[in-house]
């Protein structure tokens, strides 16, 4: 099946536009008037989808976007199945909640990327905003499954109160990356900011820079994980370079945060 | 000429006037129930419909600065439950906390058209009031808490009684208040100090009196006060294992006084720790069996997301160590405390299923349904909205047997509920969710449809399947007029408040103002609550002194 591409008809300004309804599980069996006819709403008005995008294709669970629609948010929320490529921007909220299938995104993309999601696999060749990856407000739980990888920077609280699954930064991160995870991993190649796994209990940072840890970390020893092999062998599967002479070396592992539970981990090449 | 209205042919449960099932034609002009009418001007046609008063919740917590603080601190409950906006009808969010806008609807639409807000500090009681003026079509009154408050402590230390029952006085009168509740008496105030009460007889930090003197002073109030409703309790040690004699305890030391024991499932407790935590049901059902001076609502668990919320500071530190999710605490001034901790009670959680069983137990072992209220202490043990499941399951023994199979397996070892046979009959039903709570509550217009009772009547479909029946009633009239046709609101109208007048006692002493002053955050003036700030409102006259 070829994908069904969306083209916004006119760029977007001022109010955002919301729309869920782009998630392959909606367009896979709808024609192209029943796609078009998808509800969105922009600002406290319901529209149909084809109002704002030139729908071309029709039945596929492959969706393409020519971008940037950077003022779309919502993109992909939900979906379990299937694969959206946005070419450029992407809005906030993108992938959040989801449970399957993929997401390519290659430019930026805003905050609350992926926020909540139980599966499935989000890309951004670009940056990306606060709170990837993390709870929205409130829920007890962020990311629960799935990878996200980041090829460029990531703003604040990215991974927080993370439960489960994989987030990659090749960029640097801004202040409380990992801030109260309760499980998972997120590894950085950059720089990482303030306080670095605030709160974390469970779950485990790597930081292939070194970084400022709370006083509230503790070192344990230096070693060589194996599992670490195992994850950067992974990563190149999904075309992800690890940085030269991070496969072999050894890492000084500190565990906290001890303010909490404190049975997180934060790994730092020696 | 006002409006009327006739209902004909519908099956009316009426058990406070002795009308179990039959067949009765219901006039009702300008809001009330009458005799006839000559010339009605709507007519209902209820064939094959069961024709109940309107629902009366006895316990709830939907409206104060403390649910309000838990509506901020979970926002992750307002991403469910939305209800959108429609002409007349107001947008809102919400599950265990719903807004105040959704609340009242939600009641409607489950046929429930009275309800009580069950614990106020008082310097929140304004908060409550605005909060209750936004919660359409039901009527509603609130509780003041008192069971800690230092001015009671102070006097009830020197012994000087009268004092208590004046200051009481004065807190129902300038609060617009419907009666008194006591939270954990004495705990919530050594909660101040880090510690809780251990039992009836430990003393409270600096005051030294106990919770039974704060609970004796507190009962012969309310009886010499002649308010309508008893003293409304939430027990000392709510929540642990072993409490259930501390509640027999209690309730022994009030004897000779009318007592409302609040949520009592979670006062039945057994075992000397979690792990042997069992059910003392039928301990507690046997006491309140013999006991007429006693009613109770049970405060049953519904599986699910649930918010705890209470002035119980002690308790909520115990939940929020056990479950190790969110904690808000806070010491309310010289009044009272309050804890809020989200909770998740789970099928196969044993302690859980085991709460679950002792709310069922309870309903089943104590034999006057007059003396029972249906309530799960909504949020704390589980949200309202599933008043109707938990009618199902008290009507349906085969699906309670369904329920046995799913949750814990100790449930079936454990407990008597395996062995209860009893089912609940529709007349039953109609006493724990109307006609009890409002007599319970001294309320002669609610709860029943004889002549003269506010014409607050709800139209079930009737349906094998309960659940089904309770959760969507055909028609809601709230006052006479139609708010719910056919499942679907049709209109928004304004409930009003009830509140107790309470005698005259006398006025409070120069240096209490003085003293006010010192201690509280407000100005003495600003304290008490105008009755023309309330639009609607109904006062409830206090009864002879007891």
């Amino acid at each position: 099946m070829p994908p069904v591409t969306l083209r916004l008809k006119e760029p977007l300004t001022g109010v955002p536009l919301e729309a869920e309804s782009i998630s392959p599980d909606l367009f896979a069996d709808r024609s192209r008037e029943e796609i078009e006819a998808l509800p969105v709403a922009w600002g406290n008005e319901a529209h149909r989808l084809g109002d704002f995008f030139q729908v071309d294709g029709e039945r596929s669970e492959e969706i393409e976007v020519e971008g940037p629609i950077g003022r779309v948010k919502w993109v992909g929320s939900a979906m379990t199945r299937g694969r959206i490529v946005v070419h450029g921007d992407v809005g906030m909220h993108a992938g959040s909640y989801m449970r399957g299938g993929e997401i390519l995104i290659e430019g930026n993309a805003a905050d609350f990327l992926g926020v909540e999601m139980e599966g499935g696999l989000i890309h951004v060749k670009g940056n990306a905003g606060h709170r990837a990856g993390a709870a929205y407000r409130g829920s007890k739980y962020g990311m629960r499954g799935g990878i996200i990888l980041i090829e460029g920077n990531v703003a604040h609280e990215v991974g927080a109160y993370m439960r489960r699954g994989l987030i990659v930064i090749t960029g640097n991160a801004e202040d409380f990356l990992g801030a109260r995870m309760a499980a998972g991993t997120i590894c950085l190649f950059g720089q990482a900011g303030l306080r670095t796994g605030g709160g974390m209990q469970k779950g485990t940072i790597v930081c292939m820079r070194p970084v400022e840890l709370l006083p509230t970390f503790a070192y344990d020893c230096t070693y060589a994980p194996v599992f670490l092999r195992i994850l950067f062998k992974g990563l190149k599967h999904l075309g992800v370079q690890t940085p030269p002479g991070a496969t072999d070396g050894s890492w000084r592992r500190y565990h906290g945060d001890l303010a909490d539970v404190g049975k997180g981990e934060i790994l730092i090449p020696a | 000429m006002g409006s009327s209205l006739k209902i004909v042919g519908g099956e009316v449960y009426d058990p406070a006037n002795g009308i179990n099932g039959a067949v009765k034609e219901i006039y009702v002009q300008d809001g009330k129930i009458v005799e006839a009418c000559r010339e009605p001007s709507g007519v209902i046609d209820a064939t094959n419909l069961v024709v109940m008063p309107g629902g009366v919740d006895i316990h709830t917590h939907i409206a104060s600065s403390a649910v309000n603080a838990a509506r901020g601190f979970r926002p992750e409950d307002h991403r469910h439950g939305l209800i959108a906006k429609k002409p007349g009808i107001r947008s809102g969010v919400g599950f265990t906390v719903p807004s105040t806008f959704a609340t009242g609807y939600l009641y409607t639409k489950m046929g429930y058209t009275t309800v009580m807000e069950a614990a106020n500090a008082p310097i929140g009681v304004r908060h409550t009031h605005e909060e209750l003026i936004d919660t359409p079509i039901l009527d509603k009154g609130l509780y003041i808490l008192m069971g800690n408050n230092e001015f009671i402590l102070k006097y009830l230390k020197a012994g000087e009684m009268e004092k208590v029952k004046r200051y009481v006085a004065w807190l129902i009168r300038s609060l617009k208040g419907y009666g008194i509740k006591l939270v954990n008496p004495g705990g919530v105030e050594q909660w101040k100090y880090g510690k809780d009460v251990e039992g009836l007889d430990d003393k409270v930090y600096y005051f030294d009196v106990t919770p039974r003197q704060i609970l004796k002073a507190l009962a012969w109030t309310n009886e010499s006060l002649g308010l309508p409703h008893p003293i409304h309790l939430h027990a000392n040690r709510l929540g642990i294992p072993n409490n259930y004699l501390t509640t027999l305890e209690t309730m022994h030391a009030l004897e000779g006084f009318r007592l409302h024991m609040a949520h009592i499932q979670f006062h039945s407790y057994g075992g000397e720790n979690w792990g042997g935590f069992c059910s003392k049901a039928a301990e507690v059902a046997e006491y309140i069996n013999t006991h007429p001076h006693i009613t109770t609502d049970i405060g049953q668990v519904v599986f699910g997301d649930a918010t705890t919320i209470t002035a119980d500071g002690p308790w909520q530190y115990r939940l929020y160590k056990l479950s190790k999710n969110k904690w808000y605490n806070q010491d309310v001034e010289v009044e009272t405390g309050c804890g809020i901790v989200p909770y998740v009670y789970r099928e196969k959680n044993y302690v859980n299923a085991i709460q679950w069983a002792i709310g069922l137990e309870l309903f089943l072992l104590i034999q006057d349904p007059w003396r029972v209220s249906l309530s799960t202490d909504h949020p704390n043990g589980g949200a309202f909205i599933f008043y109707p499941w938990v009618i199902k399951l008290l009507m349906d023994k085969e699906f309670r047997s369904e329920m046995l199979k799913r949750v814990h397996k100790r449930v079936l070892s454990d407990t008597t509920l395996p062995n209860l046979d009893r089912e609940y009959t529709l007349s039953e039903i109609a006493i724990i969710t109307r006609a009890g709570p409002a007599r319970a509550l001294g309320l002669t217009r609610k709860g029943h449809l004889g002549v003269g009772a506010d014409a607050d009547i709800t139209i079930y479909l009737k349906d094998s399947d309960r659940e089904q029946m309770f959760e969507h009633p055909i028609y809601v009239l709230k006052d006479g007029v139609v708010v719910l046709r056919e499942g679907e609101l049709v209109g928004s109208r304004d409930g009003k408040l009830l509140f107790v007048v309470p005698p005259d006692v006398g006025e409070m002493d120069p240096e209490f103002k003085t003293e006010f002053e010192n201690f509280y955050t407000i100005e003495y003036e600003n304290f008490p609550i105008d009755a023309e700030d309330i639009p609607n409102r109904e006062a409830i006259p206090a009864g002879a002194s007891r």
